[in-house]
C-alpha cells in the first residue's frame, strides 16, 4: 500500500501483478478487500470474475464477469482499508482520523505510541503518516487481536513500519525503552487516566497526546489528570455530513440517475445562479441536500501537549 | 527501535527556536494569535506595553513567558509554572465542597476596587511583578469574598490576563497556521477550517513519495500542510491558470529546511497539459518566487528592526511579496545568507516524470473559481485509482461537479462531505461546549479516478 516499494508507487505505468491487494469497488458502500492470485477467482452478485483476467490490466480498471457485469479495481489507501477491513472492535472512521494526525502533528520521521490497536483503521493512517523514516508502536492487550491486526499489517505492506506488542497499558504504562522518545501518543482506552501518566514520561517535551473516549465522563477525568503535566488542554467532537445530489430536468419532468421514485410536483428548486430560466429550456440543473442517514457521534478527542517534562 | 534519527528529522522538526526562526506568539492562552520572526530587534506589543522578542531566541518550543514591567521597560521572562499555584482551574478541581454564594447582592456600579491606576502605577515602579498586582487587586476588592468560587476564578484569571500577561511560544505547524488565519483573516484562506484541510490530505492520501498536484488560491497553506507531510520526499506541483502564479506566502510561516523547500515547485496548467513542450527550464522569474530561510542559522533578508504594531501579519494581495514585515518598513541586510527558494518552477525533468507517471494525488483549494472547470483539464494527468479531493466553500458547483464526473465517467467513490466540528470546555461542574462555533468549514468533493479504455 504505502510507497516503501518504488515499483509499487502509484503510476500511469502500473498495472495489477499476481499477490497484489486490490479493493474490488461493487458500490460506493459494498466493497472488499481481495488478494490477486493466478487461479483464483471472485464470485458475487454480478457474476464470477477470474483474477487472470484482472493481471496485467491498470488500477482503476473496470473489469467484467462472465454475465456482463462489472466492478472497479482500485489501489488500496488507509481510507479505502477502514472501510473494508474487518472489524474485531468498534474502530475509528476518517473524520476522526483525519484529525487526529492532523492535530497530533505527524510527519515523516515520527514516533508515535498507540494503545489500543483494536482493528487496527488509525493505525493504518498513522503509518502513512510516519512513512518512510518513523515509526508507530501500538499495543493491544488482546493477544488474538494483536496477531490479527499483525497480519493485517503484513496484508496491506506496512509491517515494516508498525510494531504490535501485547501489553496491558492502562495496567503496566508503555514500556519503559521508550522514555522521552515519542513525539505523539494515541490512547483509546476505557480508562485512560490510569495510562496518562505514564504517556507523559514517553513524550518529548512539546509532544501531543490525544486521548479518545465516547464518554463524557471519561473525558472529564482524563482532564483533571492531564492539567498536572499538560498544557493546552482542549476536546473536540468531529462529524461528516454527507450529501447526496440529483439532477432535475428545466422541461417539469425528472432525471432519473438509476433510482425509481414516484415524480414529484412540478415546482423546480432551482439553486441562486445555478442556470438561467428563460435561456436554455431543456438544461438539468443539479441539487444536493443532506443525506438523510447521519452518524450522530463517535467520540470526543481531547489533545495536549505535554509541559512538564517528567 | 530508532534511536538514531536521521539529521534531516531534527532539522525538520526542530523543537527549539534559533535566530531567523518564524514563531507563533499564543497571548493570554488563545486570546491573541501573532506570527513572528525571531531577531535581536524583533518586539511585541501587548496592550501599551512593548517587549523585545530576544529572549525567546534559543528556547524550546512550548515555553512560556509572563510580561513583567521592570524598573525601566517591560520585558519578557520565562515563566515555569508551578501546577500547584499557578494553575487556577486545579483549585476549582480540588474543592467540590458544596456552593452557598450567588450573585443575588453583588450590584456592578464600578464602585468595587479600591485601588486606582495612579497605585497600580506607583506599585509597577517599585517593582511590583504582575502575579503582585493581581493580588493587591483581590485584597481591595470590597466583593471579591461575596463572588462565587467560579466567579472567583473568573475574576483572578481576567486581572492577571491584564496585568500579567502570558505568551506561549509555539511551533508554527500546518494546524496552528490555519487556525491562527482562520481566526484573523479568514477571507485569505478562502475560510478552510482545520478539519477542512486535514480531511483533505487525508481523502487525497497525502504521503511521502507521493506527487501531488495542488491548485493552491489559498495563499500557499495547503502547499504548506502538504509538503509537512511529504516530509522532504516525493513532490507538491503547485499549479495556476494562466501566466502568474497564486500567492504562497504562507509557506514562510512553516520554518521548512532546505530538503522540505527544494520539493515544492511550480508550474503553470499549460505547461503540465501541453504534449510536447521545453519551457520546463524557466529562466529569471525571481519576483514570484518566495524565499524560505533554511533552518539552520541565517539572517533575514528583511531583517530590520521591527516596530512596535510589526509583529501583526500583514498580507497585502497588492504586493507580491507579502510577508511578516510591512513594505515600507524593509530594509536590505548587507549580509544577505544564500536562502532555499519554495516555489521554485518546475525543472524539465520534473515535469517529464509526472506526464510518465501521473500524480498520485490531486487537491484543489480554489474557493472563487468553478470546480468542474478545473477538475476537468485536472483529473487527466493523475494516475488512474488515484484520490482527489475538491474544497469549496458553496455547495453548488461541487454538485454540478460530481454529477458531471459521473456522466463522464471519469471517476468512483464519489462523494461530497461537510465537516462539523465543536470544541468543549471541560472544566469540573462546567463542562459544556464552547459558546462560540465556527458556522462552516465548507464542502469537499473526493473521489477516485477510473480508467476506461477511451482514458489515455
Amino acid at each position: 500500500m504505502l510507497l516503501l516499494d518504488p515499483s509499487k508507487k502509484m503510476s500511469f505505468n502500473r498495472c495489477i501483478r499476481d499477490g497484489d491487494l486490490v479493493i474490488v469497488y461493487e458500490r460506493h458502500d459494498t466493497m472488499k478487500a481481495v488478494k490477486v492470485c493466478e487461479n483464483s477467482v471472485l464470485q458475487n452478485r454480478f457474476g464470477v470474475f477470474k483474477h487472470s483476467d484482472w493481471i496485467g490490466k491498470p488500477f482503476g480498471s473496470k473489469v467484467f464477469s462472465n454475465k456482463g457485469g462489472f466492478v472497479y479495481l482500485l489501489a488500496p489507501t488507509p481510507e479505502l482499508w477502514t472501510l473494508v477491513l474487518s472489524h474485531r472492535t468498534q474502530i475509528l472512521y476518517i473524520a476522526d482520523i483525519s484529525f487526529v494526525i492532523m492535530y497530533l502533528e505527524i510527519v515523516p520521521g515520527c514516533l508515535v505510541l498507540e494503545s489500543g490497536t483494536g482493528s487496527g483503521s488509525l493505525t493504518t493512517s498513522l503509518a502513512r503518516a510516519v512513512a518512510p523514516t518513523g515509526h508507530v508502536y501500538t499495543f493491544d492487550f488482546h493477544e488474538q487481536r494483536a496477531a490479527s491486526a499483525r497480519e493485517d499489517f503484513e496484508r496491506t505492506g506496512i509491517n515494516t513500519l508498525v510494531t504490535v506488542g501485547v501489553r496491558d497499558i492502562q495496567g503496566e504504562g508503555f514500556p519503559d525503552e521508550f522514555f522521552g522518545l515519542a513525539d505523539s501518543v494515541f490512547l483509546d482506552l476505557p480508562q485512560p487516566w490510569l495510562a496518562i501518566p505514564s504517556a507523559g514520561k514517553m513524550l518529548k517535551q512539546d509532544g501531543i497526546l490525544c486521548s479518545f473516549s465516547p464518554c463524557i465522563e471519561q473525558v472529564q477525568r482524563s482532564c483533571e489528570t492531564l492539567r498536572s503535566n499538560f498544557t493546552d488542554i482542549r476536546t473536540f467532537e468531529i462529524l461528516l455530513r454527507t450529501y447526496e445530489i440529483r439532477e432535475w430536468k428545466m422541461d417539469c419532468s425528472k432525471v432519473d440517475d438509476d433510482r425509481s421514485v414516484a415524480s414529484p410536483p412540478c415546482k423546480r428548486r432551482q439553486p441562486s445562479g445555478e442556470g438561467s430560466m428563460g435561456d436554455n429550456p431543456s438544461s438539468p440543473a443539479v441539487m444536493a441536500r443532506p443525506s438523510a442517514e447521519a452518524r450522530g457521534h463517535t467520540g470526543y478527542l481531547t489533545f495536549a501537549r505535554l509541559e512538564h517534562v517528567s | 527501535m530508532s534511536e538514531t534519527r536521521p539529521q534531516s528529522d531534527l532539522i525538520q522538526n526542530p523543537r527549539v527556536t534559533s535566530e531567523g526562526c518564524s514563531v507563533l506568539l499564543d497571548i493570554n492562552d488563545g486570546d491573541r494569535l501573532v506570527f513572528a520572526r525571531l531577531s535581536a530587534g524583533s518586539t511585541l506589543k501587548i496592550g501599551n506595553k512593548t517587549c523585545s522578542l530576544q529572549p525567546l531566541i534559543g528556547c524550546p518550543f512550548g515555553s512560556l513567558f509572563q510580561v513583567e514591567s521592570g524598573k525601566e521597560r517591560p520585558y519578557l521572562s520565562r515563566f515555569v509554572p508551578n501546577s500547584e499555584e499557578d494553575n487556577v482551574e486545579d483549585e476549582g478541581g480540588c474543592q467540590l465542597q458544596e456552593e452557598s454564594r450567588d450573585n443575588r447582592a453583588i450590584i456592578d456600579n464600578n464602585q468595587a476596587q479600591s485601588l486606582t491606576g495612579e497605585d497600580i502605577d506607583a506599585m509597577r515602579r517599585q517593582g511590583a511583578t504582575g502575579n503582585e498586582i493581581v493580588e493587591a487587586l483581590i485584597a481591595n476588592s470590597a466583593t471579591f469574598e461575596k463572588k462565587t468560587q467560579f466567579s472567583q476564578e473568573k475574576y483572578r484569571l481576567k486581572k492577571q490576563k491584564k496585568y500579567a500577561p502570558r505568551v506561549l511560544l509555539r511551533r508554527p505547524f500546518s494546524r496552528s497556521i490555519c487556525e491562527a488565519y482562520l481566526k484573523k483573516y479568514p477571507a485569505r484562506i478562502g475560510f478552510l477550517r482545520v478539519d477542512a484541510l486535514s480531511l483533505l490530505l487525508s481523502m487525497a492520501n497525502v504521503t511521502a513519495n507521493s506527487d501531488v498536484l495542488v491548485v493552491d488560491m489559498v495563499g500557499g497553506l495547503l502547499t504548506g500542510a502538504v509538503a509537512e507531510r511529504l516530509g522532504g520526499t516525493g513532490s507538491v506541483c503547485n499549479t495556476y491558470l494562466g501566466g502568474t502564479p497564486y500567492p504562497m506566502e504562507i509557506i514562510r510561516m512553516f520554518n521548512f529546511s532546505n530538503e522540505i523547500c527544494e520539493r515544492i515547485l511550480r508550474c503553470s496548467l499549460n505547461d503540465l497539459c501541453s504534449a510536447q513542450n521545453g519551457t520546463g527550464e524557466q529562466v529569471g522569474q525571481q519576483e514570484d518566487v518566495f524565499t524560505v530561510e533554511s533552518h539552520s542559522n541565517c539572517f533575514l533578508q528583511e531583517q530590520t528592526s521591527l516596530s512596535v504594531g510589526m509583529e501583526e501579519v500583514h498580507l497585502s494581495s497588492e504586493s507580491g511579496v507579502a510577508g511578516l514585515v510591512r513594505e515600507n518598513e524593509l530594509s536590505t541586510v548587507s549580509k544577505t545568507h544564500k536562502a532555499r527558494k519554495a516555489g521554485g518552477n518546475a525543472p524539465k525533468e520534473a515535469i517529464q516524470l509526472w506526464k510518465e507517471n501521473g500524480f498520485s494525488s490531486l487537491i484543489v483549494a480554489a474557493p472563487e473559481q468553478d470546480a468542474w472547470s478545473l477538475v476537468k483539464d485536472l483529473l487527466p494527468l493523475l494516475s488512474y485509482s488515484a484520490s482527489f479531493a475538491i474544497y469549496h466553500q458553496y455547495l453548488q458547483p461541487l454538485a454540478t461537479c460530481m454529477r458531471n464526473l459521473q456522466l463522464e465517467k471519469m471517476a468512483i467513490g464519489l462523494q461530497i462531505s461537510e465537516p462539523w466540528l465543536r470544541e468543549y470546555q471541560v472544566l469540573p461542574s462546567r463542562t459544556h461546549p464552547c459558546m462560540q462555533m465556527s458556522g462552516s468549514g465548507g464542502y469537499i468533493l473526493s473521489g477516485i479516478r477510473t480508467y476506461t479504455s477511451q482514458s489515455s
